[in-house]
């Protein structure tokens, strides 16, 4: 059955949608995101769909429930790099993505994720600063 | 109105959605019609052919080339053999669903077409064509 990698990058999971999603596909990165939350113990979690070019009520509906999903499994979800004639089109459709954080890029969307994740120990942020 | 090309497509499974659509893009470049304007296009398409396979199990969804005042446009008709819609003034509504879904597809669609038309019988059928011009807002 095809599958949506989702990459685990320190405390954030990473999906790139790289084709064009069909429903079930949608609904099966739906399910491996919140099981990935639950397992990798993720705070935040970066969805890049640079590479899409068309998000319908349903696909709309999927980015929702798991930016929902994730929220009370203590993850924040940042959808990245949103085409403008997708984002105009959306909006006509009557879909405003409400609850759902969203940012231009991937460098961007990282660093909502790390303000919105904020409150963590000292040590925890020293570390993290290193890696950057 | 003139047809100038037409191709049948029939949507029995969820990925032959995504067969149809790059079908239908290549309709839309193929008479230039603007980026916003494919996208507009494609996803009304997107959720007409949802409708199609959750409500009647799948049918046929054709395109064409059409010509009117010498303008082209795309002219995308879906047609099933379904239970058909009782109210279709109430279909129309945003929100409104039997289904579970957010009850965008029908009117969402009619709002990114600029041409819409839905013609259902109950027991008998739904045809919903819509028509997306080259120039169209």
């Amino acid at each position: 059955m095809d599958r949506i990698p989702i990459l685990k990058m320190g405390e954030f999971l990473l999906v790139t949608i790289q084709v064009d999603l069909y429903d079930r596909l949608a609904l099966t990165l739906e399910n491996d995101l919140i099981n990935m939350v639950s397992k990798t113990e993720a705070r935040g979690v970066l969805i890049d769909i640079s590479a899409v070019s068309i998000v319908d009520s349903f696909m709309g509906r999927i980015l929702g429930n798991i930016a929902s999903m994730s929220k009370i499994m203590d993850a924040e979800t940042v959808v990245v790099g949103m085409q403008p004639a997708v984002a105009i089109t959306l909006v006509e459709l009557g879909l405003t993505l409400v609850g759902v954080y969203t940012a231009l890029d991937v460098d961007k969307g990282m660093e909502l994720l790390r303000s919105k994740i904020g409150d963590r120990p000292e040590e925890e942020e020293d570390l993290y600063d290193d890696i950057v | 109105m003139m047809t100038l090309s037409k191709e049948v497509v029939t949507i029995q499974r969820e990925p032959d959605v995504v067969f149809f659509r790059n079908k239908a893009k290549e309709y839309a470049v193929k008479i230039g019609m603007s980026l916003v304007g494919q996208t507009k296009l494609l996803t009304a398409a997107s959720e007409l052919v949802r409708n199609m396979l959750r409500y009647a199990n799948g049918g046929d969804a054709i395109m064409e080339i059409v010509v009117q005042n010498n303008i082209k446009g795309v002219r995308l008709t879906f047609a099933d053999k379904g239970p058909g819609i009782k109210d279709i003034k109430q279909a129309l509504q945003d929100g409104f669903s039997t289904g579970k879904s957010l009850g965008l597809g029908l009117p969402g669609a009619k709002r990114l077409a600029n041409e819409f038309d839905i013609k259902s019988e109950v027991g008998k059928g739904t045809t919903v064509t819509i028509i997306r011009w080259k120039n169209g807002l």
